[in-house]
């Protein structure tokens, strides 16, 4: 990291020509209120929450992660007893349910969303901090109840991440699992829509001066529509959850045919949510990438207006198509359902050009951050071609519920969730302790599980097309599908290596810390223009906001962003450097 | 779980396998890459690749691999599968483009030692943001019109002749043939069979007796929800006769893995003397349902 340029300014010490006051109360000393576990315990910090949101999610993917495993080891024979049925079908239902509801989401909107957005906006905390806590313990609360289902007589829910009625009724899985799956989801959705409100309320109201919404950085961009489809999408997974509930227990019918209720209507409401969830969990983890492109390819973002256009887009489009989810019930209007599904790879697309356009003439580093990234590109590019192919409703119904849609939705959550995730983790490790995690072991990390995800899914496309079902314990023997379960499985478990390295590395760069200073990456956006970590109150100044990258323009004062938007036309210094 | 071993009974050739129809070297196929390769090393060696890539259009479709997918062993299918080869040339081509765009970029615009001047700050540049905001609308509309031509192939419904009521439940399969109330009925690794004219449309009535089942027949690339109280009508016109394996495809609890049946078209004249012999002694739904949670699945 030595070639990379340090920034001149300490958030409390070297003032530059135009640095502003941020907040004069934050003069005096920082550090009060409780210390240790109790400071965790009480703390309303935005990013006490947000790391305590992200170090539970991290323990959660990993408890998912081993959950996995099994199912890798159970299918790696069609003659395996590692698991009984019932056990298989508990543990697909909770990794789905772990990775889905309580990793891939938290971790981005609870956890790192918490942590940066207050500092990318230039605010002193999120707009309501106790709103704040309570979110995370309700999520801490639920996701305990979630794991609680091993424990009950009965075992957990067992009916899939998705709940299907009436699979999911109390007669069909009696059971207080069942029951505890919808009380935990119930719990982490009011969570949700707690930092939904939050994050809108931050982000409308509490930036900093300059801030206007066309400078702020893609990752808050794409948290704020995020935070807008939680709003949408989450009231009403609770509302059918509530109804499911009613249906479990109050005598009610509203989803079994035998009271006059309409099973379709589950899923009807489940994918409302179920939707616009899957880009809940994929534009957090598009905005990381956003992040983490330009500042390692040293150029701004290319198309910033058109890729929050894009944003905007699939947001909207996300609402609208639900029902791909249920080409195979006869019971939706596939010609409308198949053209908007097909219509959100047009920004999706806009969306990975921009990213290709930011580092064309660039210059890249690849740091362990960057080649996450990158790798999220390959993972993305081939989950969303497969990704079209199952918006055609013809061949959605001979690929529906077989292990290519298992192939290609592990590909897409994988890709973004996973890699973009890790990328934002290593990329802003060094602001949450001022500390650098070993980039060499990130490397080996990055490249076994880039090995392991192409090993582990691409097997599975193969054996979905010759018709192996998903959610299944077994399969028959004779039909040849054995060899490919196992490379998938041995692709399994050098994922598994890779996230070994993950702790090695937490553990070595926490006991043996490498300072990293204040901005290591020579970053663009405004939360590395304070210190790493940051102060209590974030900020004691703030440099002018005069585009999306408030901290670049401030080390690099000769190197606006070229084009029609905000930056300025090349000035002759600018020139000078291009031309020599 | 070992419930295969004493599942199958002598006849080496697997159900799904059994096609009469298919050469030799297209079961090797089925059997996985290694068949796929070998056929293509004897046949016509990687001519697709360069007419996969240059000329999708052209060629519509009757010259390309089947790309791990089946042939479709029904009208419908077939028209599936053309769907299928289309999507996936257009995939190779387009995401073969992004992805060679990423890797050159990657790899030209790597960080060079000793260069240490910034690169040029390029952030808009109008026109080719439109061109790349135009044309994948226009691929996406060229996708949205074969692919509703299709759709509208394969669900198709027009009159037939035999019509079959299908019906799932936890876990096993009826087959019911109105026409002459023969009823086929079994659960699990009984492994229940349709049986079927070839070369006549035939109209599946298909619901659940209780929670959401999937009706996939993998050889003729089509699935559909079995649904307690809805029914879904289709069309099958089988093309070959033979034995073809299906499986419920949605999760449906606890022994949904060995939700098993077979689909087996014969020829008219056998499917009608088939269909006339009286169907004897068979156990309900409910007392198979009875069945099977107390003694567990079974042959």
């Amino acid at each position: 990291m030595t070639d990379v340029i340090t920034p001149p300014l300490t958030g409390n010490g070297i003032r530059g020509p135009e640095v502003i006051e941020a907040a004069p109360h934050h003069d005096h000393h920082e550090e009060h209120g409780p210390t240790g576990v109790l400071k965790w315990l009480t703390s309303t910090d935005h990013k006490v929450i947000g790391m305590s949101y992200m170090i539970t999610s991290l323990v959660l993917f990993y408890i998912a992660g081993i959950m996995a495993l099994v199912m890798r080891l159970q299918l790696s024979s069609p003659h395996a007893s590692l698991v009984s049925f019932a056990q298989y079908n508990e543990l697909f239902t909770m990794h789905g349910s772990l990775m889905l509801y309580l990793f891939a989401g938290p971790f981005a909107f609870g956890g790192l969303a918490n942590y940066i957005v207050p500092l990318q906006v230039g605010a002193p905390d999120m707009a309501f901090p106790r709103l704040n806590a309570l979110s995370y313990w309700l999520y801490l609360t639920g996701s305990i109840t979630m794991m609680m289902g091993f424990l009950v007589a009965g075992g957990a829910a067992s009916f899939g991440w998705v709940a299907y009625a009436p699979l999911s009724n109390a007669t069909n899985s009696p059971g207080l699992g069942g029951d505890i799956w919808i009380m935990a989801l119930i719990l982490t959705g009011f969570s949700a829509i707690f930092t939904g409100v939050n994050l809108v309320a931050t982000i409308f109201y509490l930036r900093a001066p300059g801030m206007t919404m066309f400078r702020m950085p893609i990752f808050t961009w794409n948290m704020l529509v995020t935070a807008i489809l939680i709003l949408i999408a989450f009231p009403v997974l609770t509302s059918a959850l509530i109804m499911l509930f009613c249906d479990r227990h109050f005598g009610t019918h509203i989803f079994s045919v035998q009271g006059g209720g309409s099973p379709i209507l589950w899923q009807n409401l489940f994918w409302f949510f179920g939707h616009p969830e899957v880009y809940i969990l994929a534009l957090p983890y598009f905005g990381i990438v956003t992040e983490v492109i330009p500042v390692f390819s040293r150029k701004p973002v290319f198309g910033y207006k058109g890729m929050v256009f894009a944003t905007l887009s699939i947001a909207a489009l996300s609402t609208g198509v639900w029902a791909h989810h249920m080409f195979t019930t006869g019971l939706v209007l596939l010609p409308f359902f198949s053209l908007l599904s097909l219509l959100i790879a047009v920004p999706t697309g806009i969306k990975f050009f921009n990213w290709i356009g930011t580092m064309w003439r660039g210059q890249i580093h690849f740091s362990a951050a960057m080649l996450f990234s990158i790798g999220f590109l390959f993972a993305f590019l081939m989950g969303g071609v497969t990704g079209v192919m199952l918006a055609a409703p013809p061949i959605d119904f001979f690929t529906h519920d077989t292990y290519f849609v298992v192939a290609h939705f592990h590909q897409v959550l994988f890709g973004t969730a996973v890699f973009a995730g890790f990328s934002g983790l290593y990329y802003w490790y060094p602001k949450f302790f001022g500390r650098m995690l070993r980039e060499h072991l990130g490397k080996w990390h990055f490249w076994l599980m880039f090995i392991g995800f192409w090993v582990t899914f691409m097997p599975q496309y193969v054996v979905g097309l010759l018709g192996m079902p998903r959610r299944v314990a077994t399969y028959p023997s004779y039909l040849g599908w054995q060899s490919y379960n196992i490379i998938s499985t041995v692709g399994a478990f050098i994922i598994a290596a890779s996230f070994a390295v993950l702790l090695w590395n937490l553990w070595i760069s926490w006991r043996k810390p490498e300072i990293s200073g204040n901005n290591p990456w020579d970053a663009h956006t405004l939360e590395w223009f304070t210190t790493s970590p940051p102060p209590h109150h974030n900020y004691s100044h703030l440099p002018p906001i005069r585009s999306e990258r408030p901290t670049w323009d401030y080390n690099h004062p000769d190197a606006p962003a070229i084009g029609h938007g905000e930056g300025r036309a090349p000035s002759n210094s600018e020139k000078a450097v291009v031309s020599s | 779980m070992d419930v295969w071993r004493d599942a199958r009974h002598t006849d080496p050739a697997p159900a799904g396998v059994s096609e009469a129809p298919l050469s030799a070297s297209s079961r090797a196929a089925r059997r996985g890459l290694v068949g796929r390769i070998a056929k293509h090393a004897n046949g016509t060696p990687r001519r697709w690749i360069p007419l996969a890539v240059l000329a999708p259009i052209v060629l519509a479709g009757c010259q390309l691999p089947d790309f791990g997918a089946y042939k479709g062993a029904t009208s419908q299918g077939q028209d599936a599968f053309k769907l299928w080869q289309g999507f996936f040339v257009a995939g190779i081509v387009v995401g073969g483009f992004v992805l060679s765009l990423i890797i050159w970029a990657v790899f030209r615009y790597r960080r060079r030692r000793h260069n240490q001047d910034l690169p040029r700050q390029t952030q808009y540049r109008h026109r080719i943001e439109i061109l790349y905001t135009v044309l994948p609308l226009l691929v996406v509309a060229g996708l949205f019109t074969f692919t509703v031509i299709t759709e509208n192939e394969v669900d198709a419904v027009p009159r037939s002749q035999v019509t079959i009521d299908v019906t799932a439940f936890q876990w096993g399969w009826q087959f019911y043939y109105p026409a002459t109330g023969k009823v086929v009925v079994g659960q699990t690794l009984q492994e229940p069979q349709m049986v079927m004219p070839v070369n006549e449309a035939v109209t599946i009535h298909l619901e659940s007796a209780d929670v959401v089942h999937g009706f996939y027949v993998p050889a003729f690339d089509f699935s559909r929800y079995a649904q307690p109280g809805t029914v879904n009508v289709f069309n099958f016109n089988v093309l070959h006769s033979g034995v073809y394996r299906g499986q419920c495809t949605q999760l449906c609890g606890l022994y949904h893995s060995l939700m098993l049946f077979s689909v087996k078209a014969v020829s008219p004249a056998d499917f009608e003397t088939w269909v006339h012999q009286t169907s004897g002694h068979h156990p309900s739904i409910g007392q198979l349902k009875a069945q099977i949670h107390a003694q567990g699945p079974g042959a």
